[in-house]
């Protein structure tokens, strides 16, 4: 039972980080219609530049992911000008290759600037705490508690705010939103913006936990795609409830099961949603 | 074609002169032997790649994996067990035939993007069940001693240059395959797939079929290659099976041309060279090579020989369509039918 409770809550804090990564990539896909397979390049530049004001700046945890967060707003900004925003007329293959080119990119910038091996962060926050006689780390509990912030806030902006409202005018029907005075373009800007830095914050948060490397990224990368596809591409909550779902499942598999099986259980959930639901869960109608 | 002298054919005579002297000119240069060997073996891969992306418009991520098993199945096949290469090829061949074609029922089920994750997902699994394996695999410390091919008469293929050549006949087979595909109804039938699914079926495409067919046809091609590529290297590990080797294979036939039939080999030829070229700093070699990707598919999303054929297919028709948009989706789309029906290089 110890152990049970001590694995709910790390899956839990899991599925926090896999939330706040995998609705970056949901409203891209939402706003722009292209799978962002440099998602995962974005959310380890992340950890990296988090990393870098940490522990080479040395400013404070919370104002080193706050900082983080804005200069990968600024380069998810960057990338959809310079490179999605010139395809956004090409067949969807282009998008894909493009964006594994910017994977490449990004990875090779981390290993000049920071070398191939792994980096550890070390969290001001330390201690545990006892519940029901399992070890709570503290770092896990504010992994939860800001995931369901920045969530609060999230659906906040977008269905509150002017701006926030217009990257859902543009899922709904980009032309539709054209002709009342909405620039799909800044939308888009907007969208990759804020994807980047809910990467960014979501690597911020479990970076203390797990070791950095440029490669940190890929694995994350496919389990986000696992997520939205779960929850229904371009859907919010469904990429809420795919992320904690997901995490679940895999860290309850590798403890009950073996850890290369909780390895391969996001792709085992791609690979059997798709074959069941050709076109995922909860699949809304596509705009084409 | 009527004409004697066709750029086209000039261009195929040239690579396929290159290729022919490579090893007399190379002169006992070893390595750079072996560099050209292994890239024929990826250069049969990327013709599959060509087959189902180039082609039929589908991005297939599982090209790495399917490769893998073929490269796997003749490494564990000569070493474990002990089989001889042939009888070893010729079941990787098939196993990645019928694999691909089984894969293909449930993969081509999805569209577009849920496609490229699908099939990442699945090369995903395929790398994992290598990496993973160890009883079967031996995971991460590979397989050594895998055989040459046994020789007929006098061709002894532990000889490199021996070896090379036959490499590049399997390489000619893909080639003519990717040709006689192109010269032939299926081929055009697979290009109308690539440029609408819904018109194609609207004509009476089987699109089902068609695509799943050139889906198997290109499984079968990487488990050609990786058949041929473990008995190149001799020692194989988890990496030949890996994700990054499908994005390889993708920078290869983007920089060569998409669905053309020389693309895959001067693409794959050329950014080997690069990567030899930045060996020194290989790990930084994509700070160079990733933007290189991105401007490739924005400014050139058809590649060298796409580009050369453009070129030539506009001076022959001036006039026709010279005043279109090169760059531009709609033009390109428009232009590549004129050129894709008349030229088949």
């Amino acid at each position: 039972m110890t152990l049970f409770i001590q694995q709910l809550f790390d899956g839990l804090a899991l599925g926090g980080v896999y939330c706040l990564a995998a609705i970056g990539l949901t409203l891209i896909f939402g706003v722009l219609r292209i799978p962002n397979l440099a998602h995962g390049a974005l959310y380890m530049l992340g950890a990296y530049v988090t990393y870098f004001f940490l522990v080479t700046v040395g400013v404070p945890y919370v104002a080193a992911i706050g900082l983080a967060a804005v200069v990968l707003a600024l380069i998810g900004v960057l990338l959809e000008r310079l490179v999605f925003h010139p395809l956004r007329n090409a067949p969807h293959t282009h998008h894909m290759i493009a964006a594994v080119g910017a994977m490449f990119f990004f990875q090779a910038v981390a290993q000049a600037l920071w070398g191939a091996d792994f980096r550890r962060m070390d969290s001001p926050i330390s201690g545990s705490v006892t519940i029901f006689g399992a070890q709570i780390s503290w770092q896990r509990i504010v992994i939860v508690g800001t995931a369901v912030i920045v969530l609060a806030l999230l659906t906040w902006f977008i269905k509150r705010s002017i701006h926030g409202q217009t990257i859902e005018a543009i899922e709904q029907d980009r032309t539709g939103s054209s002709l009342v005075g909405i620039s799909p373009s800044r939308v888009s800007m907007l969208t990759f913006g804020l994807a980047a830095a809910l990467a960014t914050v979501a690597a911020g948060l479990v970076a203390p936990i797990n070791l950095l490397s440029p490669t940190m990224g890929d694995a994350l990368s496919l389990k986000v795609f696992a997520i939205i596809i779960l929850g229904g591409l371009g859907s919010l909550p469904g990429a809420v409830v795919g992320g904690f779902a997901l995490a679940l499942a895999e860290v309850m598999t590798s403890t009950y099961v073996s850890a290369a099986a909780g390895e391969g259980i996001a792709f085992v959930v791609i690979v059997l949603v798709l074959a069941i639901r050709p076109t995922g869960l909860f699949a809304r109608a596509v705009q084409r | 074609m009527t004409t004697t002298f066709s750029p086209q054919r000039f261009g195929t005579l040239l690579v396929a002169l290159a290729l022919l002297l490579a090893p007399l000119t190379l002169g006992g240069e070893e390595y750079v032997l072996r560099v050209l060997t292994v890239g024929a073996t990826y250069a049969i891969a990327v013709y599959g790649m060509n087959l189902i992306l180039g082609l039929t418009g589908q991005l297939s991520l599982a090209h790495g994996g399917f490769f893998g098993i073929g490269v796997y199945v003749v490494g564990l096949l000569t070493t474990d067990y002990d089989w001889a290469f042939w009888p070893s090829l010729a079941v990787a061949v098939t196993a990645t035939a019928v694999g691909g074609y089984v894969a293909g029922v449930v993969a081509l089920r999805t569209h577009e993007e849920y496609f490229a994750i699908f099939t990442m997902a699945m090369g995903f699994i395929i790398f994992l069940v290598i990496s993973r394996w160890e009883s079967v695999t031996h995971a991460h410390s590979g397989v050594s001693g895998v055989k040459f091919p046994e020789g007929f008469g006098a061709f002894d293929f532990s000889e490199p240059t021996v070896m090379y050549y036959l490499v590049l006949l399997f390489l000619l087979g893909a080639a003519y395959v990717t040709y006689a595909v192109r010269r032939s109804g299926i081929g055009r039938t697979l290009v109308a797939i690539r440029t609408s699914e819904d018109l194609a079926r609207s004509i009476g495409v089987n699109v089902g079929l068609n695509k799943q067919l050139a889906f198997a046809a290109s499984t079968t091609l990487a488990g050609l290659g990786g058949g041929l590529f473990a008995a190149v290297q001799g020692f194989v590990g988890p990496s030949a099976a890996g994700i990054d080797l499908t994005f390889e294979m993708l920078m290869f036939i983007l920089v060569g041309g998409l669905g053309t039939v020389l693309g895959p080999v001067v693409g794959t030829f050329l950014v080997l060279f690069l990567f030899e070229f930045f060996q020194d700093f290989e790990a930084y070699r994509f700070l160079v090579l990733g933007p290189i990707i991105v401007v490739l598919v924005i400014f050139a999303p058809r590649g060298i020989v796409g580009y050369l054929n453009q070129f030539v297919g506009r001076v022959r028709s001036r006039g026709a369509n010279g005043s279109r948009n090169p760059g531009g989706p709609r033009g390109d789309r428009q232009a590549e039918t004129t050129t894709d029906v008349k030229e088949a290089l």
